[in-house]
């Protein structure tokens, strides 16, 4: 009694546009390549004006990029500011996640628990570093918890609503079929919460970098965050864009290195939303 | 003794009453629809049967045991199947039976039985949004008969199909019960459903089971055309219909 005209339809039918025109034809990193050439471009020409106190151009902050590299500086810095950065990151995923998870599940947790994670992500959490600086000192510690206190509170808040978001039938699936709580928290819950995880932890990227600058800022001025200020008080403008440029590619990456692991560990997730834009 | 017996339940969600005492007995091996208008508590019995909600008062039985719960002694169909997307075709079959505790190669193997069962073989590898309705639909009746259940119950199963895979599936539905013999529990607004699948129709209304309609159709019914056609088939159905448009009229007056 099969159907079989049913069956033989292809799995995923190509659609393309009626009528290809080059809008469509050129390949979105060509495009992105010839805007950001354009936009270089154009800083330097215009930038080579601009009093070097006030405004600088790529060429020079090339040449500083160079000069530092040879000096150590900026390894030595990188090292100083991506241990804490890491170890803070890190530390929020791997207790922001199961938090949210839970927090999603658990209506007394939620209603117990909940307003403080709200809480948290509305406070000013970076006025709280002089406070935080006599508690860890001006360390490697301080930058962690920093870190830790920004990138927390997206990650956790993201997969708490994650869960909340999940269909409340296909939870009734796991009960139906008798599946323990642990079941349905890691066969159901989990899995289709990722993609509000992974959202989160991108957000949680960009906490974290404005956590480790604002840290090395206040605390003891070090690593990459220490360049940029020191700099910037004695008017080595393009020597102060190089550590801003290297954070910036760096966090771009990282966003990358989350969505690359989000395709990795749900595929399905882009198979199903895997819409292209016109 | 019944297979399966609903014993008076009741539903009261604050002052409504959902369900307003419904009794009824399932012999083993047949199929009882559950048909009425919307509202009318056809689906809160049927998640009740199921153990996805807990009756106010009353007792179901399955095979003399009293129900609490969910139980692999009750398969249950979505209305819109609730395929996992990230699992494909078999491990969505097996869903169920991994909850049961089954382990490879059992859990492959039978999985594999079910999915030739609904004639999905060649859709083994594929994830739910690669299906249609229909097929979807064919995963969630296997991946409930996969753990073998005493009674099967489907909650508007066809409901959100169009009218050709509606019917196409009726006659799935159909072959299946004639090759396993499972008690079946379904429910449905389709008047036609109700009579070309059931052998006892329950017409619900405000809570209630209003009427009982035996269906003496004779399995297997595997010719849905000479059904269709048959007078018994014209004759149930307009009882049906009757029986809702009474209990409409009763409740508008």
């Amino acid at each position: 009694m099969t159907i079989d005209t049913e069956i033989q339809a292809p799995a995923r039918v190509a659609r393309r546009p009626s009528r290809a025109s080059w809008t469509t034809t050129i390949p979105a990193w060509v495009i992105t390549t010839i805007s950001v050439a354009v936009a270089t471009g154009l800083w330097e020409f215009f930038g080579r004006d601009v009093n070097p106190l006030l405004g600088t151009y790529p060429s020079a902050i090339i040449k500083a990029f160079f000069s530092m590299l040879q000096a150590g500086r900026l390894q030595d810095a990188l090292i100083q500011s991506s241990q804490p950065f890491v170890a803070g990151y890190v530390a929020a995923a791997i207790i922001g996640i199961p938090v949210g998870l839970l927090l999603g599940r658990y209506r007394i947790l939620e209603s117990a628990l909940g307003i403080y994670v709200t809480a948290g992500y509305a406070t000013p959490l970076i006025a709280l570093v002089p406070l935080l600086i006599l508690w860890f000192g001006l360390g490697f510690m301080v930058k962690a918890v920093v870190v830790f206190l920004l990138s927390f509170f997206p990650i956790c808040i993201n997969t708490w609503f994650g869960v909340k978001a999940v269909p409340k039938t296909m939870i009734e699936v796991g009960t139906a079929f008798c599946a323990s709580q642990t079941a349905i928290m890691r066969g159901i819950i989990l899995p289709a919460t990722i993609p509000y995880i992974m959202a989160g932890l991108r957000l949680g990227i960009g906490k974290a970098v404005i956590g480790i600058v604002i840290a090395e800022f206040l605390t003891a001025i070090s690593g990459l965050g220490g360049i940029i200020i020191t700099s910037a008080n004695s008017f080595r403008t393009a020597e102060m864009f190089v550590p801003v440029i290297l954070i910036m590619v760096l966090a771009v990456a990282l966003t990358a290195l989350v969505g690359w692991l989000e395709k990795y560990v749900a595929p399905w997730q882009s198979e199903i939303t895997g819409h292209d834009s016109v | 003794m019944a297979h399966l017996e609903v014993q008076n339940i009741t539903k009261s969600f604050g002052t409504h009453h959902a369900l307003d005492g419904v009794s009824f007995n399932v012999e083993k091996g047949d199929v009882v629809a559950l048909i009425g208008p919307s509202g009318c508590g056809k689906t809160t019995a049927l998640r009740i049967i199921m153990g996805l909600e807990t009756a106010t008062s009353g007792q179901v039985r399955v095979a003399g045991r009293p129900v609490s719960g969910c139980g692999h002694d009750r398969g249950m169909v979505f209305q819109h199947a609730e395929l996992l997307p990230w699992r494909d075709t078999l491990s969505n079959i097996g869903y169920g039976l991994e909850m049961k505790g089954m382990k490879e190669p059992e859990l492959s193997r039978t999985a594999m039985h079910y999915l030739e069962l609904v004639g999905l073989t060649q859709a083994k590898d594929r994830r739910p949004h690669q299906l249609s309705g229909g097929m979807k639909q064919r995963v969630g009746i296997a991946r409930a008969l996969a753990i073998d259940p005493e009674v099967l119950l489907m909650d508007e199963p066809f409901g959100a199909l169009d009218s050709q895979t509606r019917e196409g599936l009726h006659g799935e539905l159909l072959s299946i019960h004639a090759k396993t013999h499972k008690t079946i529990i379904f429910v449905t607004h389709d008047l036609d459903e109700a009579v070309m699948l059931a052998d006892r129709v329950a017409v619900m209304h405000a809570g209630k089971i209003s009427q009982i309609i035996p269906i003496e159709l004779v399995r297997p019914r595997l010719d849905m055309r000479a059904i269709r056609t048959s007078a018994e088939y014209s004759k149930k159905r307009t009882l049906i219909w009757e029986a809702l448009h009474d209990a409409g009229v009763s409740a508008a007056a």
